[in-house]
């Protein structure tokens, strides 16, 4: 039995991690993860092969932060607004107070014309740990089936 | 079909816009280029290390199969095109796997690991009744095979008798430099794909272009990983045709860098650092001491170390406004977990989500956006020079983009009279 509390918390957490990137408030989607993190984009094409090349993998907050800072400064990027799409949550774990999260997602992208294409679909593995009444992620991996990424990927899935 | 380009400058420092966009021009690049006397970078051995282990792949739009035969078939590599020579459907439909055999679903018929046809049902018909005619040749009905070269565990194919031997074609600065990155067994990390909607041709131009790369992509200058005022440059085959970028780590200090970008819109170099520096740690791995080296093999291949991430990338055309980049990044077979893990760590800088390379795929785009309509304008490419075509010993040029294009137009038939070679 998974808790009333963790099932809200779980909710709430995903709730925010797609909305505040498609807000383009990447710096507070970063803080919904522990300082001790993991953020990692993998395509299913490698994962159906046991291989373990990555797109992005920030192994802590830092990394993270690094990550958004050289997309607010540093790089170039197709210019677009996100929409996430998460699907509902398959919840699990709780041992040591760790839960786990796999649910579905669909992130279609817009340029500044308005057109809209599916940019990515997949799937996210999250882990994340109660703080309080509020979840902080501990992992989050994110399986892309779209391994054919369109023109690039530079804000986080 | 004959056709004509009116050259501005016979030393290919002006590009017809339309060439990124006519439909014509890309169906005779695919048959002059793709399919003529040029060697395509296929797969890497390591890829298809036992009997009856197969990859598909592409050489231009034409699918291709590259397989080692199985012991009965003489455990040779071959490559094959990808199309039943019934009706044409796609034999191999899996990215990769490993069989005995290959057999298309629509009809069964069936292929050895080699590629020949050797199995047809019915073929003799029913109750002696239909069947195929007795004549019907099936080793000449097989599907089109292309020669295969092995360059220390890079496996390249050509569909053409023309094309130079292998070494010829690469030369010693390109055998040389597939050596340096295979010098001891590989691992396969994975890989990733991008598409891109722009020319493939933009690609190949963006690899010879080493002007643009400390400029857009920003990350490079603003952390240090590779400036122009690093010691390096470009160096070209005999032909002109393939290209290495390549640098020397830790060769500049900063005030070289800060007086060389100085005023430049954009870059923010010394204003920004990392938190996590250790994406950027990098201990010399070879002999030459380089940490940035890319060689581009003309059509579709580049060799890339940045740093500690070692890749391939291949170039797959989808149409004359489409390009799949193909990435195949390794490391070596006795890497510790340690230094695995560091690769991975340093995969953040390559792909479609590169620190360093995403810019590519927004910069190929908004050209073919911006000239489509466009038939008569040209672009320009003098940076590093007009003329004669050479090798330069610092990297802002755009050069070996200029010997592209002169390769381009012999194997199109379309050079410019007099032109620079
Ligand atoms: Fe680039």
């Amino acid at each position: 039995m998974i808790p009333a509390e963790v099932r809200h918390a779980a909710a709430d957490l995903m709730a925010e991690y797609g909305l505040r990137i498609d807000e383009d408030r990447l710096e507070d989607w970063v803080e919904l993860f522990d300082e001790a993190c993991d953020y990692k984009v993998v395509i299913r094409e490698n994962v159906e092969q046991g291989l373990p090349n990555v797109l992005m993998w920030c192994d802590n907050k830092n990394m993270l932060r690094d990550r958004i800072a050289s997309y607010r400064d540093v790089n170039e990027y197709n210019l677009h607004w996100d929409r996430h799409v998460i699907g509902p949550l398959r919840l699990g774990g709780g041992a040591d107070g760790v839960w786990t999260i796999e649910a579905a997602y669909t992130l279609v992208q817009t340029d500044l014309e308005g057109v809209s294409r599916l940019f990515s679909a997949g799937r996210y593995l999250v882990e994340f740990v109660l703080a309080g009444a509020a979840a902080r992620i501990r992992s989050a991996k994110v399986i892309a089936d779209t391994g054919l990424i369109p023109t690039l990927l530079a804000t986080p899935i | 079909m004959t056709f004509e380009i009116r050259w501005e400058r016979d030393d290919y420092s002006r590009i017809p816009f339309h060439l990124y966009h006519d439909e014509e021009v890309y169906a005779l690049e695919m048959e002059r280029i793709f399919r003529g006397p040029c060697w395509s970078y296929l797969c890497l051995e390591a890829e298809i290390p036992n009997p009856g282990d197969y990859r598909t792949t592409w050489v231009g739009d034409t699918p291709v199969v590259v397989s080692r035969a199985t012991a009965e078939a003489g455990g040779a590599i071959h490559a094959f095109v990808n199309r039943c020579a019934h009706r044409g459907a796609q034999i191999v439909r899996k990215t990769h796997g490993n069989a005995a055999e290959h057999v298309c679903i629509y009809h069964r018929w069936c292929y050895r690991t080699d590629g020949e046809l050797i199995g047809i049902p019915f073929r003799r018909g029913l109750k002696g009744e239909g069947g195929m005619p007795k004549d019907f040749d099936m080793a000449a009905a097989s599907p089109q095979r292309l020669k295969v070269a092995n360059v220390s565990g890079m496996l390249f194919g050509t569909f053409s008798d023309d094309a130079e031997p292998i070494e010829d074609y690469l030369g010693e600065f390109g055998t040389g430099m597939v050596r340096r990155f295979f010098h001891k067994p590989i691992r396969i990390l994975g890989y990733s794909r991008q598409l891109i909607r722009g020319n493939w041709k933009l690609y190949a131009e963006n690899l010879r272009d080493t002007y643009h790369a400390s400029l857009l992509h920003e990350f490079f200058v603003t952390y240090g990983v590779d400036r122009a005022t690093q010691k390096g440059g470009v160096k070209m085959d005999a032909r002109h045709r393939h290209n290495m970028n390549h640098a020397y780590t830790a060769t500049d200090t900063q005030a070289d860098a800060q007086a060389a970008y100085a005023g430049t819109a954009g870059v923010k170099l010394d204003r920004m650092r990392l938190t996590d520096t250790k994406l950027l740690q990098h201990t010399p791995e070879f002999a030459d001491r380089m940490n940035l080296a890319a060689p581009t093999f003309f059509p579709n291949a580049l060799l890339i170390q940045i740093n500690h991430s070692l890749g391939t990338r291949q170039i797959r055309p989808k149409g004359v406004d489409a390009v799949e980049v193909f990435q195949t990044l390794f490391g070596f077979a006795d890497d510790t977990e340690e230094q695995t893990r560091h690769r991975l760590i340093s995969a953040n800088l390559v792909g479609p989500a590169g620190f360093v390379s995403m810019e590519d795929g927004e910069a190929i785009e908004i050209i073919q956006k911006a000239t489509r309509n466009e038939r008569q304008a040209t672009n320009i490419i003098e940076m590093g020079g007009r003329g004669a075509i050479s090798d330069l010993a610092h990297r802002v040029t755009e050069t070996p983009v200029r010997g592209f294009w002169s390769y381009w137009s012999e194997l199109m038939g379309v050079e410019a009279p007099g032109g620079v070679r």
